[in-house]
């Protein structure tokens, strides 16, 4: 609630589809190409041509609406949705608008109090994108020109339109991350909000405690194409915020679409949803009907990978701290990281630690992925096991871990050529040892008289002259025995 | 001057296999054809006599095994141009179009190229196929070779009129309401327009998707055979074209039942129409045909339902032509502006017209009333047909009520020009075969029949037109111009 409010949002989110060829033609959807190089009779909308649907988006369309709970429809149909727009080269969008490929979904979120609750998936349908405006100017309102890029006209997209079930921006930050978690396992998006392969739209209202209508028939106000998931957050924060002043003021809340505007945080009046076009919606008579084959649609269904939720089980029945396990789970290359690693290696706590500190800080400042790391998971675990025979201690390892990444060697090859293994000699730790004390007297009266520091001094004397090498805890113990045993 | 012109396409491409007659020589005579008689005929848009000859001067090097290995070898052919050519400008009888060149051929383009067609040039037709008369090209109306101060029929008028007066012995049309088969009854030639998805329209610049269809225009029934199936087949480029096999009628070579539809035979018609009807009718009876009356009931509505359907996805499939990428545009001090002024200066009023009925079907609050409600109405219509095909094979009606009628005469009235399409609209609606063709002359003007059959059932359309043709007296040569 808020100030007596409460917060109604609904989300839609496009998501391009990272088939081969568009939707309707064997056009690239390569993202960055020079502008107009992936472009074709078809989708330039030029006279006389048809559209032919891409079977591969259908399968990677169907994939996602199965991995959200949704109901694939056996049968669905395209239409056109129709308006003018430079954009748009046919000046309408094939959609999908009364049938759509797939109904009622859920996406789990857990709030912070750990729980579980399900957020409404209303309908997932297929359709093309537009173009890409560029214009010529600091802003459209005095732009000079605009020049018309149609790469992305006709690339797949799926809306996934959620039921106005969020009731906070927490929790469509929680919605979005969860969503695209789940779509990336599937392997059906490169999910790029930056980059516009994932884009969503905010509907948001506030209701009147009093209020006992329909949600759909309060006033509602559409933020549009936000360019993250924070972003998308604190647009609904801002929005709650104006909205609520508002209200309490007096005023009525105009419905319309707004724009967010990243440096001041704040969303600006774009258009006023009274004037919205009329699409004028009708079928497409260029395409039949899209009829699924029911035992195809369970096929698909079957094939479905991990999803986030079965994966934190999985974790977590191996003690993997929740935290860490939703890292993760929310970074499908980590995961997949982590598994190809856990496969080799039994400890996996620790392997999650050194994951999750030292190879994710050496990736992040390297500037790599988990997926195309300098150290793949074996040798990583080939490292971990160095640590566990005792060839090298924790620190060391550290060390040896960051030359692996410089120099792409595995983790025995730097230990060989920089002479880094630990030295767990005994008795030649102890002529080191043996030499230390000798030279710090002062120190080892100080440790005698119950300064626990002093050893630590000690320690590290010992490990200089070892250059690091020396077992730490071996160390630690002869110098221990030692100065006891000259005491006796 | 030769006369290869006044052959039948079957003849040009035997005499060419048989090396009596060069391709060159066949080419020649019919440029000389149509620049002799086509400026008071007005058929054509784009003559491709360069193209034209350097073709027929390659095949004329082709061995004679070569020459019978492409059909249609030989043998010219005009295109309406409202089908995209490479190499030609395609405008669709529209101003807003001027000067376009597409990129790329229409699949049916491909299919007359690969079996060795001569493509003359582009012929005339009502701006983007809409209307029934030719007279509303952007360009220039075509005149009716029977009878030059007529119109020729439309929206096929131009390749009507080109076929009937000798210019070509084949021309592609498109027929949406009945746009290839009303040209053709009243130029006196035959027109068929195919099974919806028999052949492909990738490259036919839509005006109603889910109507058009491209069907071939001849001056004899073989010939329109030869040329429908040069450009039948399913195309993976067209989504709504079927790779359907022929249906086999139940009773083969006849008798055949021949419905005649109650509601094609009423009020309305032409005397002359209905006496030159009688007569072909009475020829099918001496076949040995059983003629049995039937009922279509919701003819009366097909008018109606039709134009709300094809102005609905014409106002929709016109939309693209916003100045932005191609064709005219005339600038506007905003967008709004441009798109405003380039769709007013670059649309006929007929365009205008259909793209504001359709515009308005589908607007909100009229969708569920106009748009819905027509293709409810259209399901019967299509049901009315299964049903009369369970009981007949073929159905024959008068492929209009009236012969061509005088240029300009229904200028101020759009709605008589509609009522025209009534006994061809039905066949698109219900996407089944249709072929109109001349049983003789009413003072002086053809006067069509149409055939119409059970979907896919071409092969049998053709020979039962066939089987009429051979016991009908031929047409002599149009009357309105010099056959010398």
């Amino acid at each position: 609630m808020n100030n007596g409010y409460q917060v109604i949002v609904g989300l839609e989110v496009h998501v391009e589809l990272k088939t081969n060829s568009k939707l309707f033609c064997l056009c690239s959807t390569q993202f960055g190409a020079s502008p107009n190089s992936q472009t074709c009779p078809v989708c330039l909308g030029m006279p006389g041509v048809l559209p032919v649907l891409n079977q591969e988006a259908i399968r990677m369309a169907v994939r996602s609406a199965l991995a959200l709970h949704c109901q694939v429809h056996a049968f669905s149909k395209f239409d056109r949705k129709q308006y003018f727009y430079p954009d748009l080269p046919k000046a309408y969008q094939i959609s999908q608008y009364d049938q759509p490929l797939a109904e009622y979904g859920w996406v789990g979120i857990r709030s912070g109090n750990g729980e579980t609750h399900r957020i409404g998936i209303r309908r997932i349908h297929v359709e093309e994108d537009a173009g890409k405006l560029n214009h010529l100017g600091q802003r459209l309102g005095d732009a000079t020109g605009s020049l018309v890029d149609l790469n992305r006209a006709g690339v797949p997209l799926v809306e996934i339109v959620s039921e106005p079930d969020l009731r906070s921006a927490e929790e469509a930050r929680l919605y979005l991350t969860e969503l695209r978690a789940t779509l990336s396992y599937l392997n059906v998006s490169d999910l790029r909000m930056e980059e516009g392969s994932m884009r969503c739209d905010a509907n948001v209202s506030l209701r009147p405690a009093e209020y006992q209508g329909e949600l759909e028939d309060l006033p509602r106000v559409e933020i549009k194409n936000v360019n993250s998931i924070r972003n998308v957050q604190r647009g609904i924060e801002y929005e709650v915020q104006r909205q609520s002043e508002r209200l309490a003021q007096g005023e009525r809340i105009v419905k319309e679409t707004r724009g967010f505007d990243d440096a001041t945080g704040t969303t600006y009046s774009q258009r006023s949803k009274e004037e919205a076009n009329d699409y004028r919606y009708f079928p497409e008579p260029d395409l039949p009907p899209l009829e699924l084959e029911e035992a195809w649609i369970k096929n698909i269904g079957d094939g479905l990978p991990a999803l986030p939720e079965a994966i934190r089980e999985d974790l977590a029945s191996r003690g993997i701290p929740s935290k860490d396990a939703e890292v993760l789970v929310l970074d499908r290359e980590a995961y997949e990281y982590w598994c190809a690693a856990a496969d080799l290696y039994e400890d996996e706590r620790t392997l999650t630690n050194w994951m999750l500190s030292d190879v994710s800080r050496l990736l992040n400042a390297r500037g790599e992925s988990f997926a195309r790391a300098s150290v793949n998971p074996p040798s990583l675990v080939e490292l971990l096991r160095l640590i566990d025979k005792g060839t090298l201690s924790g620190r060391m390892a550290k060390e040896v871990l960051e030359l692996m990444f410089e120099s792409g060697k595995s983790a025995a090859m730097v230990v060989e050529e920089k002479g880094l293994s630990q030295i767990t000699d005994t008795e030649a730790i102890r002529a080191v040892v043996l030499a230390v004390l000798r030279e710090h007297q002062a120190v080892v009266a100080d440790y005698l008289s119950g300064k626990d520091k002093a050893l630590a001094f000690l320690v590290g004397q010992v490990m200089k002259r070892t250059r690091g090498q020396a077992k730490p805890d071996l160390v630690n113990q002869l110098l221990r025995d030692t100065i006891a045993g000259d005491r006796e | 001057m030769d006369n290869h012109w006044r052959a039948t396409a079957h003849e040009l491409h035997q005499h060419f296999v048989e090396g009596k007659i060069s391709a060159e020589a066949v080419v020649s005579s019919h440029l000389q054809r149509i620049a002799a008689r086509d400026g008071e005929i007005g058929a054509f848009l784009h003559v491709n006599e360069e193209g034209a000859l350097a073709r027929a001067k390659e095949q004329d090097g082709w061995a004679e095994g070569k020459r019978a290995d492409h059909p249609l070898s030989g043998v010219p052919v005009a295109v309406k141009d409202n089908i995209v050519t490479r190499g030609m400008p395609t405008t669709a009888g529209s101003k807003i179009l001027r000067d376009f060149m597409s990129p790329f051929d229409a699949a049916v383009i491909e299919k007359l190229l690969a079996a060795g067609a001569i493509i003359v040039g582009k012929t005339n037709l009502d701006e983007f196929a809409m209307g029934s008369s030719t007279e509303h090209s952007a360009w220039h109306p075509t005149h009716n070779p029977w009878e030059l101060s007529r119109v020729p029929g439309g929206s096929s008028g131009g390749s009507a009129a080109a076929v009937a007066a000798g210019l070509t012995p084949l021309a592609l049309g498109s027929d949406t309401g009945g746009s290839i088969r009303q040209p053709a009854s009243y130029c006196g030639i035959v027109g068929m327009k195919p099974t919806y998805g028999r052949v492909s329209r990738y490259g036919l610049i839509a005006f109603a998707s889910s109507l058009d269809q491209i069907g071939p225009m001849a001056r004899s029934v073989e010939d329109a055979r030869l040329l429908y199936e040069a450009i039948e087949g399913v195309d993976p480029r067209d989504s709504t074209s079927t790779a359907a096999p022929s249906a086999t009628l139940a009773r083969g070579n006849g008798p055949w039942r021949i419905g005649l539809p109650r509601e094609y035979f009423g009020e309305g018609i032409e005397p002359g129409v209905r006496a030159a009807m009688d007569q072909a009718l009475e020829r099918l009876r001496s076949l040995g045909h059983q003629l049995v009356e039937i009922s279509l009931p919701h003819t009366s509505y097909a008018i109606a339902t039709y134009y709300l359907i094809a102005p609905a996805e014409a106002s929709s499939n016109l939309s693209r032509y916003d100045g932005v990428r191609y064709g005219m545009r005339v600038d506007g001090h905003d967008l709004v502006n441009m798109y405003e002024t380039t769709r007013d200066q670059g649309f006929g009023a007929e365009v205008k017209r259909r793209i504001l009925l359709g515009t308005h079907a589908l607007s909100a609050g009229y969708y569920d009333a106009y748009y819905l409600t027509a293709q409810k109405v259209r399901t019967l219509i299509r049901r009315d047909f299964d049903q009369a095909f369970g009981q007949v094979d073929f159905i024959v009606t008068p492929t209009t009520p009236d012969c061509a009628f005088p240029l300009g005469s229904r200028d101020d009235d759009p709605i008589k020009m509609y009522l025209g399409d009534i006994f061809t609209a039905t066949a698109n609606l219900a996407g089944i075969p249709g072929l109109s063709m001349p049983v003789g002359l009413s003072e002086g003007l053809p006067v069509g029949l149409q055939w119409l059959a059970p979907p896919f059932q071409e092969s049998q359309l053709f020979q039962a037109a066939a089987a009429l043709e051979a016991v009908l007296p031929k047409l002599p040569w149009p009357t309105g111009v010099d056959h010398e």
